[in-house]
């Protein structure tokens, strides 16, 4: 069997990202070629999809990923998703599209107010998303959070929305942070911008203690790779 | 010219740290209520009048000081 064509997938870094490696290691084992993309460019090289990794960007001043909607490279990132290309925020990245108005609703501090990491179970609401493909809704998938301010928000006008568009995607069955009715991942109305707080990187492995991150990930590089012009 | 802005969680919002600074306060033994905790910004400006200066500074607040999903701000404006 020769070897599936490997789609681009971009990994932004911003100052204080700390997951890009990890999610850009992910990437490349699940079969993609990552790219680092440095948060100063103004545009985006030829890429399938975008990801925004974890991390404390610009130090979490003011509000998590309250100053990362700023830089240079969030333009080019509107312009992607606005075009319909597909992004992905975890954790710090779901922050940052939050403020950014590229997903609803906002990320607060936790509950109880303590940092928590550990493996959460999650359950997949949705498995017609290019997030969740490899998945079947009702699949429970085990991904590790680590964060502080996890703790998802939306007004209740909002959450009717989200649940009555089927935004909700992915929800905690433990829910860790207080997040309203335990949502753990959203995606946009369109359904091609999505962010979750769990962290998928880190669950590619069984040494990691879990494969079940690669159900997300892959099913993001399998819709990268349909994107592919056919090969000739 | 010189503003101060308030930004508070808004009513009804889950404050956890200003849970977390009533407990405290308790066990200091201060007989405190509900405590909620918020930001100070205090600003230095040069935009004319000051409606102008007010105008500006709500959309400071709206685009970036505060969350209106979750947050009031109030805005002091001094001489």
């Amino acid at each position: 069997m020769s070897e599936q064509p490997r789609p681009r997938i971009a990994v932004l870094v911003f100052p204080g990202s700390n997951d890009d490696r990890d999610a850009a290691l992910a990437f490349e084992r699940l079969g993609a070629e990552p790219v680092l993309v440095w948060h100063a460019e103004t545009g985006l090289p030829e890429v399938g999809a975008v990801a925004l990794p974890g991390g404390f960007s610009y130090g979490d001043y003011l509000r998590c990923g309250a100053i990362a909607r700023f830089a240079p490279v969030m333009n080019a990132v509107h312009r992607f998703a606005e075009d319909g290309g597909l992004v992905l925020g975890i954790c710090n990245g779901f922050q940052v599209l939050c403020e950014a108005g590229l997903l609803p609703g906002i990320l607060r501090p936790n509950a109880s107010l303590s940092f928590v990491c550990r493996d959460v179970p999650l359950r997949v609401e949705r498995d017609d998303t290019p997030f969740t493909a490899r998945a079947r809704s009702g699949t429970r998938l085990t991904i590790p959070v680590k964060h502080g301010e996890g703790c998802y928000f939306a007004d209740e006008e909002l959450l009717a929305q989200l649940e009555s568009e089927g935004q909700v995607v992915l929800r905690y069955e433990d829910n860790p942070n207080g997040s309203v009715a335990g949502i753990a991942g959203v995606a946009n109305r369109e359904g091609n911008v999505f962010g979750l707080m769990p962290h998928p990187e880190h669950a590619v492995d069984p040494l990691l203690g879990s494969e079940d991150g690669a159900v997300i990930l892959g099913s993001l590089v399998d819709a990268a790779r349909n994107l592919l012009p056919a090969a000739a | 010219m010189k503003a101060t802005v308030l930004v508070r969680p808004k009513p009804g919002i889950l404050d956890p740290q200003g849970e977390a600074v009533q407990r405290s306060l308790q066990q200091l033994g201060f007989s405190v209520g509900e405590a909620r905790v918020g930001r100070v910004v205090d600003l230095e400006l040069d935009l004319g009048d000051s409606e102008q200066t007010r105008a500006q500074l709500e959309r400071m607040c709206e685009q970036l000081l505060a969350n209106p999903l979750i947050e009031s701000y109030e805005i002091d404006i001094s001489g």
